[in-house]
């Protein structure tokens, strides 16, 4: 679908990586619809590409050592300062640690509002009937219910606010939000390094019913990197 | 609305204090600012099964709305509504930035224990809430982003968070009915983005009343399609 103008100034903050994809250690597609659990290790790069665009991308992070101390969007927003993230965003934990660091962003801002679409979400949403369609919260589920077993057990309390990579979702100054077109296109990607062992879980999002996958779920890239 | 209602009880709970219990569907709860300024950061919980829980961003991209007042609803993660902003003399609530914690306090206004203020003592919402969780046998898995009552943080162009001060003043209130049967927990500690220079968090009384039963034409239910979904499937849940 064509790209729309946001009636809202994005600031752009781009920055690209010097890291070679052909050095990375972890190199792996994520269908849409698909998730993703792995463990990326303190001073590792994470990358995460969009590979045709307008992906989102619902990702979760803990901290290895003590699964309890989980992502916090709040924690991300009020300290950060600010709604969006991009380079130099410290994505913090609910103990306030820092679980890793955004170094490179070439899609320039990402949501930590919006959270996860699920069955029952959907049903809220766009119609009662919409319950048997695929979600992010059922592919967090299948994840941690079959985490390989070198990775700490979690459960749905573990599911906490998570982040939406590629998704635009502004807020405006009357307190309105909105699910725009994204900002993304095919090749974009955010990077960050992990400040201590993380696990990463991740549902490559299948929502139909709204534009935040330009109503096509598309593959992403996975990519870890070796800290130098 | 509500003027004539049957109170059922009515508390105090002072500034920088935490407090939870089991509110009933058909009952609804009025929080009012004793001092203007205040800051109520809470939690909700089915009771049944406390596995399912206030969900803000279900609750905020539900409505389309970065913020709660009259006519909007608490989502949880089961697409149903915990609760329903039935009156608000307020007009914003904070739901963005969850509640202030040990850090925040203790970088605003410094730290003061009980042993030298006894219970004068700076205390935050984070431990505040997980102190009344831990009471339910729930911890910190269990608590997530919060509503605030009487903040006001708007968001601008870029994106960044600016606290509205005098959102609230004293006498100000908000009305919350219950749909479900819920566990709410609760912390009157600043909000962690106000900017007042003095730890000296407002009081906010508590008054329980039986509520109306929910009118076809309820203002929360008709407030958006969504909500209207919401309310359905919660009656369900009750449907016997």
């Amino acid at each position: 679908m064509p790209a729309k103008t946001s009636p809202h100034p994005i600031t752009m903050n781009l920055t690209e990586s010097s890291l070679d994809p052909s050095a990375a250690i972890v190199s792996e597609v994520c269908p849409p619809g698909e998730g993703w659990i792995h463990l990326v290790k303190s001073g590792q790069t994470f990358r995460i590409e969009d590979l045709e665009g307008n992906q989102a991308v619902d990702t979760l992070f803990y901290s290895a050592d003590n699964p309890d101390d989980r992502y916090s969007a709040t924690n991300t927003i009020a300290r950060g300062g600010s709604i969006y993230l991009t380079t130099g965003t410290a994505l913090y934990s609910e103990e306030g640690n820092v679980l890793l660091t955004i170094t490179a962003d070439t899609c320039g801002r990402h949501d930590t509002i919006g959270g996860a679409c699920s069955a029952e979400s959907n049903t809220v949403r766009y119609a009662l009937e919409k319950r048997p369609m695929h979600s992010c919260r059922d592919t967090f589920l299948h994840q941690i219910e079959n985490a390989p077993a070198h990775l700490p057990q979690l459960t749905k309390r573990d599911l906490t606010a998570n982040i939406n990579f590629f998704m635009n979702v502004p807020v405006t100054p009357e307190g309105g939000l909105k699910f725009e077109d994204g900002i993304s296109s095919p090749g974009k990607y955010v990077e960050m390094r992990a400040e201590m062992d993380v696990i990463v879980l991740i549902s490559n999002c299948p929502q139909l019913n709204n534009p935040c996958n330009a109503y096509n779920p598309t593959p992403i890239r996975l990519l870890v990197w070796e800290g130098v | 609305m509500a003027t004539a209602n049957t109170v059922l009880w009515e508390e105090v709970v002072p500034g920088g204090n935490h407090w939870s219990g089991i509110l009933r569907r058909g009952t609804q709860l009025r929080f009012t600012d004793m001092k203007g300024g205040a800051n109520v950061s809470l939690s909700l919980y089915n009771r049944e099964t406390t596995l399912e829980r206030l969900n803000i961003p279900d609750t905020l991209k539900g409505q389309h709305t970065a913020f709660l007042t009259t006519g909007r609803v608490c989502y949880s993660d089961m697409g149903r509504v915990l609760c329903s902003f039935v009156e608000d003399s307020v007009g914003w609530h904070d739901a963005l930035c969850g509640p202030s914690d040990a850090h925040d306090i203790a970088a605003r206004y410094g730290e003061r224990s009980y042993a030298t203020a006894r219970n004068e003592m700076f205390r935050n919402g984070r431990d505040g809430l997980l102190i009344e969780l831990g009471k339910w046998g729930l911890g910190k898995r269990d608590l997530g982003a919060t509503v605030n009552l009487f903040s006001k943080v708007t968001v601008n162009d870029e994106g960044s968070l600016v606290f509205q001060p005098d959102n609230s003043q004293a006498g100000s209130f908000v009305t919350l009915r219950f749909e479900m049967d819920v566990l709410l927990a609760l912390s009157t500690a600043p909000h962690r983005l106000d900017p007042e220079s003095e730890y000296a968090p407002a009081a906010v009384q508590l008054l329980l009343e039986r509520a109306d039963e929910v009118a076809p034409d309820d203002v929360c239910r008709l407030n958006c399609p969504q909500n209207e979904r919401a309310f359905i499937n919660t009656e369900r849940l009750y449907a016997r």
